[in-house]
């Protein structure tokens, strides 16, 4: 993993010095599509290229829902791509291959399976005559650290056991490659840690039998600790946003400056690929298909007065606000994002700063922050505009949310329509633009007094 | 059922040294292993309509008519079993069969349990001439249709739902089809299914009771057993061997759930999906036994040890490689083939139907039939009614209480699987005794056995009830009406609907053996759908009979999807808990 190839400078450079005998998978111009409610395919992933090398740990980093868990299963031959190809071993991929093993987030154990049992899944799959399955799987359980838990069944663990019992069962099948999808993600900060030191031990010593990894992750300071090269995806549909080189020795410290560096960079490449699709999605149809992130009010309006608060007076990098309110990028980037769409904050090289607006909010009282966040609303998002529109139309002021679904649903792929629908329906609601009736499923206009 | 014996055989392993328990454990697997020989050998015994084995009074013989019963159960069992794991996986993994088996299914569901065993018995007995087989191949069918549909459902089910992330794993770690079946889809379903098993299972002491004594038309079959037996005390007006039957029946219930459903249950324990541990954990003295005797542990493993093999073999059919592709372009010329196929068997099915029909009955038969169903509607209608009025309170009361809800619960649950028609003549003798008016008071043996799903069912849902808003509707001192219509019906609502379909449904199949009942030589006839179909059976008259089982079929169908299922979505969407 510390081949001299990670010393080479920009990307193409490095596309052209790669040596195809040393790559292990290629995703050769991968696109993947979702039909849509009404039969067209809304793409999900557009023509990717990627090649897994010998030796290397490679991170697919990008925001939640952009698709990088279905590339990693299209890698893995459990989802098949509607263009392009995989090339592994020379031939293309049709579906689950030996030699490539895959570690879940959500562990996938066997609950009725003990823990040997279910490292020796994978080696009844082959074939093995049992004893030999024994074997293998016992060596795996010894190299992972699950000595004597053996007969334990998958609930009696606690977390971080159950996901060595993942990797064990992936490694006793001793694969070529080893496919993992935000395997620390479930586990709490000291658990995934220890996991995560325990697996570089092993990786670094050579002791895996595995060739190269391919790991989806979103926590930034994960992948610059275990990758040796970073592909960042962007959204909608995803594309490779950049590919970006960690050339750092091993074992690898955080507080080093050139580590520092990298996390900077990758928060910098995220924001603006965020930036970037937010300024897009307003040229498009007046802005009506943006997407909307999964923030609350309560979230927003809390993230505000930590801001507008001393240490950070107006100010943050992401990385130091992400770890002091100790929240995962993941779940502090929707926040930040919809500040950033409702111009109550702006986003910017990985650092999120209040605007003047956000700073009357933060110091308003309830009746005064309704009726900024109300004008801001009906400002900045025309989804907002759009259903008041439709609802003072309408004879009596009610519109079903199925119309309004798909609507969306012609420009975004359902989740998002989803989601995008819920966080406008939520701000509507604060804002007393207007109402919505779950048992009727139907938004109705607040009429107000003035 | 394969890995039965692998946590049996599995547990931390200890000197091997014969003690008490052995003993125990022996003596009972092989009077067991004795009792099923004996009682399978009889099976097989010539028979002769002329000259059968005449039913005695005896108790003494009760033991052994009891065993008989219970092998009958037994053998549905495996055959629900076999069924299930065939037609659940062919529905579950073809669109195509799925279109076409789980109507069915439906359909099947709701058809009268004793309405298919007047067709089947002449079926069966044909099938096997001057044996008893026959005649017990059709019994053990009707205890089979009790069960088999609901097993079935819920296997299917549970193949459609197995969770995403073992799916892949699965598929990544490369499963043939055989082990895909027995480490990922049947353990998955095995909580469900048992839990089907057991609710199928008391339904079956109901049947298994009334499909032993048989009359179609000129065919009169007695089949040694517990029914049979009460049906011969009815005959002679023996209140004492009615009262014999009963106890003897207890105790079948009673062994059997310690002997075969408590150890499943502990057993059955470790399917559970949820990763969490529960605070209570199902125990089983049978299962302790067995991990805590050495010989029979070495027994057992050794079986667990080849089972275990035959489910980890690879049995190489490969699986296809790609996952089966959703949305993207059907194809529609098979379909409409396929639709096309489907829709002119139907087609011709009703044509057929209808000239039989045409043939032999006429519109005032349907308009008997129809009023009949009519009676028998508004009787269940009127006695789900009463029971909730009655037990909703109780079972709130009871499930409130901890400590009662201990005693209750298994109470319920074992008048539950007690075969209500066992009491029946009691409450006939008592109806001739007093001259009471038959068309009012037979009406509550329809429900005499299935009222206590919705007790066991409400108990369930308010000890579930989360003290949270006991608690809180207390601080806000809520009481009376208001209480029951805000804090407590919503609470337990789902599992009320739950109770109440099933005791609806019990109260349908039961109507046939209730509406019309004898005495020694005295009738009485309570009018109705189900002494309707009782009539024509025993006449032997099948184009009635088919009709009869139609009309309520349709009233079945029609009840569940414009009551029950309503009522079920409501109480799924809104008033969950969690």
């Amino acid at each position: 993993m510390h081949s001299p190839k990670a010393e080479c400078g920009s990307i193409e450079e490095r596309h052209i010095v790669v040596d195809a005998a040393n790559t292990i998978i290629d995703l050769r111009r991968i696109g993947k599509a979702f039909a849509k409610r009404s039969g067209e395919p809304l793409p999900v992933l557009q023509d990717i290229n990627i090649s897994l090398r010998e030796g290397e740990i490679l991170g697919l980093l990008g925001r939640s829902g952009c698709g990088k868990s279905t590339l990693l299963r299209i890698a893995g031959g459990l989802v098949r791509p509607t263009t392009g190809e995989v090339i592994y071993r020379g031939a293309p991929l049709a579906g689950p291959a030996e030699g490539i093993a895959v570690v879940f987030q959500t562990f996938a154990l066997f609950p009725w399976l003990t823990v040997l049992e279910n490292v020796e899944v994978g080696l009844d799959a082959l074939g093995l005559p049992h004893d030999r399955a024994g074997q293998r799987a016992q060596q795996a359980i010894d190299l992972i650290g699950l000595d004597g838990f053996q007969s334990a069944y998958p609930r009696e663990l606690s977390g971080g056991m159950r996901q060595r019992v993942g990797f064990a069962r992936a490694i006793a099948i001793q694969p070529e490659v080893l496919l993992m999808d935000e395997p620390f993600s479930a586990l709490d900060i000291l658990t995934a840690e220890t996991l995560r030191t325990d697996f570089l031990d092993l990786w670094i010593e050579r002791q895996l039998p595995t060739k190269a990894v391919l790991m989806v992750t979103h926590n930034i300071e994960e992948a610059v600790l275990m990758c040796d090269q970073l592909v960042i995806l962007s959204s909608n549909p995803a594309r490779v946003a950049a590919k970006i080189p960690v050339a750092l020795p091993r074992p690898r410290n955080r507080l080093d400056e050139e580590f520092g560096n990298i996390v900077d960079k990758v928060y910098s490449v995220i924001t603006a690929r965020a930036i970037a699709s937010i300024g897009a999605f307003r040229q498009v149809r007046e802005g009506l298909a943006q997407p909307l992130p999964r923030a609350s009010v309560n979230r927003m309006s809390g993230l505000v007065a930590v801001l507008a608060a001393p240490p950070y007076d107006g100010r943050a990098e992401l990385d130091t606000l992400a770890s002091s309110l100790s929240l995962e990028v993941n779940d502090l980037f929707p926040i930040v994002e919809g500040l950033h769409i409702m111009e109550f904050a702006e986003l910017k090289d990985g650092a999120v700063k209040l605007t003047a607006a956000g700073n009357v909010f933060a110091h308003s009282d309830t009746e005064e922050r309704k009726r900024l966040f109300r004008e801001h609303l009906l400002r900045f998002v025309p989804l907002a505009v759009h259903i008041c529109r439709i609802l003072q139309e309408r004879e009596g002021g009610r519109a079903p949310r199925a119309r309004f679904e798909v609507e969306l649903e012609d420009h975004l792929n359902r989740r998002e329509a989803e989601r995008t629908l819920r966080a406008a329906t939520a701000w509507g609601r604060y804002a007393e633009l207007f109402d919505y009736n779950d048992k009727t499923g139907s938004f109705s206009i607040i009429l107000h007094r003035r | 059922m394969e890995q039965h014996a692998e946590i049996l055989g599995g547990a931390a392993w200890r000197p091997r040294r014969p003690n008490w328990r052995d003993l125990l454990a022996l003596v009972l697997i092989v009077t067991i292993i004795v009792l099923v020989g004996s009682a399978a050998r009889q099976m097989l015994e010539p028979f002769a309509v002329a000259r059968q084995t005449e039913i005695s009074l005896s108790p003494a013989m009760l033991p052994g008519y009891a065993l008989r019963t219970i092998m009958r159960m037994l053998a549905a069992l495996v055959a629900s079993l076999v069924f299930t794991f065939t037609y659940g996986t062919l529905a579950a993994k073809s669109r195509r069969a799925e279109m076409v088996l789980i109507p069915l299914l439906d359909v099947l569901q709701s058809v009268p349990v004793l309405g298919y065993l007047s067709f089947t018995v002449v079926f069966f007995v044909s099938l096997f001439p001057g044996r008893v087989l026959g005649v017990e191949l059709a019994a053990i069918f009707a205890i089979f249709t009790s069960q088999a549909w609901n097993m079935a459902f819920s296997f299917f089910q549970a193949l459609r739902t197995v969770p995403q992330d073992l799916d892949e794993a699965s598929r990544a770690f490369r499963f043939s089809a055989w082990q895909r079946f027995w480490r990922l889809e049947v353990p998955f379903a095995m909580p469900g299914l048992i839990w089907n098993t057991m609710m199928s299972m008391s339904g079956g002491w109901f049947f298994v009771v009334a499909s032993e004594a048989i009359s179609v038309g000129g065919l009169h079959v007695a089949l040694p057993g517990v029914g049979s037996y009460v049906a011969r005390a009815i005959e002679e007006r023996d209140l004492t061997a009615v009262g014999w039957a009963i106890l003897a029946m207890t105790m079948t219930i009673l062994i059997y759930d310690q002997l075969l459903f408590r150890p499943l249950v502990a057993w059955a324990d470790k399917f559970r999906y949820e990763q969490t541990a529960t605070a209570i954990v199902p125990k089983s003295w049978i299962i302790d036994l067995f991990r805590h005797t050495g010989l029979l542990r070495a027994f057992v493993g050794s079986i667990g040890t080849m089972a275990q093999s035959a489910v980890r073999a690879r049995l190489s059919v490969r699986l296809p490689l790609w996952p089966r592709q959703k949305a993207i372009l059907p194809s529609y010329l098979m379909d409409i083939v396929w639709y096309g196929a489907v829709l002119l068997l139907v087609v011709d099915l009703g044509w057929v139907l209808l000239r039989f029909a045409g043939a032999e009955l006429s519109w005032t038969d349907l308009l008997a039939a129809a009023t009949n169903g009519g009676i028998t509607l508004l009787r269940v209608v009127v006695l789900i009614v009463i029971a909730t009025l009655v037990w909703v309170p109780i079972g709130v009361g009871v499930g409130l209480n901890p400590a009662l809800t201990e005693k209750v619960q298994p109470l319920a649950q074992f008048l539950a699987a007690f075969p209500a028609n066992l009491l029946f003549p009691v409450a006939v003798y008592l109806i001739v005794r007093f001259h009471l008016a038959p068309a009012i008071w037979l009406s509550p043996l329809m429900i005499l056995g299935t009222q206590w799903y919705i007790l066991f069912n409400v108990i369930a849902g308010a000890s579930a009830f989360p003290t949270d808003f006991t608690e809180a509707a207390a601080t806000f001192r809520i009481r009376g009406w208001r209480w029951w219509r805000d804090v407590m019906l919503p609470g337990i609502f789902p599992y009320y609907v739950t109770g109440a379909i099933t005791a609806s449904g019990g109260a349908w199949n039961a109507s046939i053996v209730s509406e019309l009942v004898s005495w020694g030589s005295t009738r009485i006839n309570g009018g109705g759908l189900g002494a309707y179909i009782a009539q024509m059976t025993e006449a032997g008259d099948y184009p009635r009979i088919a009709l009869g089982i139609a009309v309520m079929s349709v009233l079945v169908v029609g009840m569940n999807r414009l009551l029950w299922r309503p009522l079920y979505a409501l109480a799924e969407s809104r008033m969950r808990l969690d």
